[in-house]
Order: structure tokens, then sequence, then C-alpha cells
């Protein structure tokens, strides 16, 4: 207790850029054998990160913060990112330039084996569920712990048991994935990302599909999660009625950049153009609702 | 010209590229802590689907494999009058060649497609990917035990396939051609030496096994991601993993043949 508070009183004292910062956290780290660099409040930290694909730019120099123990909501129109934008801050895909800061850390700068270490506290539930076709639901949302703890069966089964049970699933236990709609495989994938407790959640789309009944367990599911478990969670959604409801920050994404920012009122009230137009849905507008193409009179050959 | 040039570059450069990334991949696989407790299981149960579930077709074709060489062995073998023969050539002929060659192929076409469609589609569906975000490493969860059970499996398939091939010849060539079957099995016995026959035979087994589950899961795991994709790896599957047997069987046959 008494190293934390003096790490933070040298750290407000000598900061004055990232490398002070990374010298004072080495030097702790001797000291004390132990890391304080998670005493930082952003949970992730994107900065200047630029991103192609095919010589086609994703991302233009994006920076952004995600608060240790918020919600935050990305939101943008469909392609502009989103995805990519979740693969980056997992490393599962390396940027061109910039840099994300994970729990401190450069993440695209680690080995596999540290790499590892950092993913363990972190979760993520696909767009597509990405379920393990070849064993039922138990066994999915066992998986990880099988894999990464010792736990005995007797505990594995309880755990799972509750975790399917709060998403509502715990009967479709002897299902098989095939044999599930695309709405409850997407809900056994959250269990199966929640099963480890991570503290950082990246939630890709996680309301659609879902009827409006399980649309509000899961907003109070997720919800409940960071204001009891201290989680940071990251949700990418385009359903802005409900992001707004749940989110503590929000970014707008369009057009490899950000484009608005700020608390969901801040957002919703926004005067320029381009989120205005994104927020309440309108066709005419400056964000394109193309992919970048040449004119269509000229495809059409007229 | 110049363009032809410039299309013999590109191919050699992606062929020699294509050959470090398996390279790698392969060394990434094989080479790592070894976690046998935990890996013994998983191979088990591949070894259920890889090799247990290629029986079949192993011992149909190699049942009437011995047949058919039992037949044309013993028409050819009558005109010097010398059917007594017919063991010590249809043993060797099977254990030196035969039995290896036909077998990989077989195993080929059945393990190993089966394994790059497997794979492939888990690499679409990101259930690989999603693994690695649960921290577990695919290479090592997925690869490593379908390497390993394809490994194991093939020898012990190319010998299931040598014994059920003799058994058919003895089939045609004593019960229903009327070799003598006691000369049938001394003849094969005094003419087939271990050291030579079975174990070189079952070296191209081990050899063919590795080149053929190697191709196979690396063709699934950089399966191009769509369905057309995950066609086009498991046909480059059967085509470069038997074009890679034939062409190794050569190999091994000279160096056999020639140096020992
Ligand atoms: N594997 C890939 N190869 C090439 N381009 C890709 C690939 N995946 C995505 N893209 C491109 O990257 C852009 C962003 O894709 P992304 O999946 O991040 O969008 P998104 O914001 O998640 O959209 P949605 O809301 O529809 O899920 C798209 O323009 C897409 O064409
Ligand atoms: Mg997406």
């Amino acid at each position: 207790m008494l190293p934390a508070i003096f790490y933070e009183i040298i750290k407000n004292f000598l900061y004055y850029n990232n490398l002070t910062l990374m010298i004072i956290d080495e030097v702790f780290k001797l000291i004390f054998g132990q890391d304080f660099i998670q005493m930082t409040d952003n949970f992730v930290e994107i900065s200047d990160l630029y991103f192609t694909r095919n010589d086609h730019w994703i991302f233009r120099d994006i920076s952004l913060c995600i608060p240790r123990g918020k919600i935050v909501a990305i939101m943008g129109p469909s392609g502009s990112g989103k995805t990519t934008l979740l693969r980056l801050i997992s490393a599962q895909l390396y940027p061109r330039r910039g840099q994300v800061l994970v729990n401190g850390t450069d993440i695209h700068s680690l080995n596999q084996t540290d790499l590892y270490k950092i993913r363990n506290s972190m979760g993520m539930l696909f767009q597509s569920g990405a379920l393990f076709t070849n064993i039922d639901v138990f066994e999915n949302v066992a998986f990880p712990l099988r894999e990464r703890t010792k736990l005995p069966e007797d505990i594995i089964r309880s755990v799972v048991l509750m975790q399917l049970e709060a998403v509502g699933l715990r009967g479709a236990r002897d299902l098989m994935p095939s044999e599930l709609s695309g709405g409850m495989a997407r809900r056994v994938a959250l269990a199966r990302a929640l099963v480890l407790n991570p503290q950082l959640m990246m939630y890709d789309e996680p309301f659609t599909g879902q009827d409006p009944i399980t649309m509000g367990v899961l907003v109070k599911l997720i919800r409940s999660l960071n204001d009891n478990l201290g989680l940071t969670s990251i949700i990418v959604s385009h359903d802005v009625a409900e992001t707004m409801s749940i989110a503590d920050y929000v970014y707008v994404i369009a057009d490899t950049r950000i484009i608005g920012e700020g608390t969901p009122e801040q957002v919703l009230n926004d005067k320029s153009p381009m989120v205005a137009q994104f927020i309440h849905g309108l066709a005419d507008g400056p964000v394109a609702f193309h992919y970048p193409a040449n004119k269509y009179q000229e495809d059409l050959q007229l | 010209m110049i363009l032809w040039i410039e299309n013999l570059g590109r191919i050699g450069l992606s062929f020699c590229q294509s050959v470090g990334v398996s390279g790698l991949f392969l060394s990434r696989t094989v080479f790592r802590k070894p976690r046998l407790i935990r890996l013994f299981p998983l191979v088990i149960e591949q070894i259920y689907a890889v090799g247990v579930l290629s029986m079949v077709i192993i011992v149909l074709s190699g049942l009437f494999i011995g047949m058919v060489l039992a037949l044309q062995g013993y028409n050819i073998l009558e005109r010097f009058g010398a059917v007594e023969q017919l063991g010590q050539l249809v043993a060797l002929s099977v254990v030196r060649e035969l039995g290896p060659v036909i077998g990989g192929l077989l195993f080929a076409g059945r393990a190993g497609s089966s394994l790059t469609a497997e794979i492939g589609l888990m690499q679409v569906t990101e259930q690989l990917t999603s693994m690695e975000m649960m921290a577990v490493d695919p290479l090592w969860r997925v690869i490593s035990p379908r390497f390993w059970a394809g490994v194991i499996s093939m020898p012990v398939l190319i010998a299931i396939f040598c014994m059920v091939a003799m058994f058919g010849s003895y089939l045609v060539g004593v019960e229903w051609l009327g070799v003598d079957a006691g000369q049938f099995w001394s003849n094969m016995q005094a003419s087939v030496n271990f050291r030579i026959d079975v174990v070189n035979g079952l070296i191209k087994g081990l050899v063919f096994g590795i080149v053929v589950t190697w191709i196979a899961v690396y063709q699934g795991y950089y399966a191009v991601p769509t369905a057309a994709g995950i066609g086009r790896a498991t046909t480059k599957t059967v085509v470069y993993g038997s074009l890679a047997i034939l062409g190794l069987d050569f190999i091994l046959t000279s160096v056999m043949l020639g140096g020992w």
C-alpha cells in the first residue's frame, strides 16, 4: 500500500513524458519487485495508430483511451473498422505505425509468452461467436478452464453452469453449436469469454440477433459485470439506443478517423454533421454509406 | 521473353517463401516445450480420427493389391516354372515399394484431405483465433496432436497394409491357384531380410507420414478463408502429398539400394 502511494507521488512529481514514466516504473520494479504500472487509469491507450489493408486505409492517426473500470462504446458504420480496432488492441493484427498500450505495456512489442500472459486478462466476444464446432456447449464454456487452470472437475462444472445460467442457456448445455440459433451461439460465446474473469472484455456486436428481452438481460449483465467485478469493457455496436444506454463514453469512428467522442449525452447532442447523421440514421449526409467506388453511372456504363 | 523470366522469378520466389513459411510452421509445431501429459490424450484422440478411421480403406486396398499381385505374378512365374517363388515376389514388392507408396497415397487422400478441410474450416470460423484469444496456442492445441497422430499412424497403417496384402496373395496364390503353402511361406521367409526390407519400408513410411501430415496441416492452417479456398487447399494437399511421396520414394530407394 505504502509503496503504491509513494509511486503515485513520485510519478506525479517527476512525470513529464512517457520515457521518465517508464524509467520510474522500472526503478520501482527493481526496488519492490512488483509492477505498479497497472495503477495508471487507462487500461488501453492507443496513440497515432495507422493501419492499412490491401493499400486501403482503415485507420489514419487514431488516438483513444479506454479508462479502467468503464464501459466504452465504439460506434461507426459497417465496414469502418470497428472489429479491426479490437483485433489491433488484442494484437491479432499489427499496426503500420503507432502504439497500443494495454495495461501499460506495448502489446505489439511482446513475444508470444508475454502476449499470452496479457491475453489471460482479456476476453473477446467474436462477431461470429467462433464456438468450437466439435464439442458441445458445456465443453465450449469449460474449454478455457480446462486449458488455463487446474481446477477439479466439480468446480469446473459449477463455474460453467453459473456462466450458462447468467446468459440463460443452462438448459442448452448438451447441444452442439450447430444446433443453436445465431443469438444463442453468441450468448454461449459470451459465457465462454467471461468464464476466466478477464479484466478487459471486448464485445463485438453483443446485441445483434437478440430479441428485446434478451437484449435487456445482456445490457444488465454487461453493466453489472463492470460495476461488481471492476471489468473494463469495450463494446462495438451500431445499435445506437442500446449502446447509449449502457456506455460511459462513446467514440464514433468513420472514414479512417474518430469523428466524434464524449459521454452519450454529448454525442447525442453533437452538432457536427457526420456524427449527427450516424446517430440519427439519416441516409443523406457526409458519411459515405458506400464502400469507396468509382462513379455509379460509369460502372453501369450509361 | 522478359515476361517469361519475370514469371519464373516470381514462381521461384513464392516457392522459396512457402518452403520457408512451412518450415517455420513445422519447427514451431514440433520444437516446443513438451507437455506430454496434456498432449498424450489429444494425440490418442487424433490417432483414432486419422489412423483408425483410415483402417478400412487401407485393409481393403491391401487385400486387393495382394490378390492382383498374386494373379499377375503367378501368370508370369508360370512361364518359367517358378510358381513357388510367388511368396518372395509378392513380399518383396509389397514391403519395399507398394506398401509404403500406395499406403501413403491412400493416406494422403483419406486422412490428409480431411485434416486440411477440418483445420481450414476452424480457421474460417475464427475458432483458431478465438483459441489464441484464450491464450491457448492453436499450434500446440490443434496442429501438434494432429501432426504427431499422422506421423505415428502412417508406419503402422503401412505395416498393416503389407500384412493384409500378403494374406491376399496367399488367398489367391495358395487357396485358389494351388501353389504349395509350405513353399509359398518358406520362400517368402527366406528372401525377406528384416534389416534391409522391413526396416527400410518402415523408414519410408515414417518419412511419408511426416511429409504428408506436414503438408496437410500446413495447407489447412494457411488456407484462404473462403469455401473455395478450403476446396483448393484440400486439392493441394492431395496433389502435393502424392507428388512428394512419389518423388521422395525415388530418392529414398536410390539411397537405400545404392548406399546400403
Ligand atoms: N481479412 C481482410 N482482408 C482484407 N480486408 C479486410 C479484411 N477484414 C476486413 N477488411 C476490410 O477492413 C474494413 C473494416 O472491416 P471491419 O471488419 O473492421 O468492419 P466493422 O466496422 O467491424 O464492420 P461491421 O460493423 O460490418 O462488422 C472493411 O472495409 C473491410 O473491407
Ligand atoms: Mg465488425
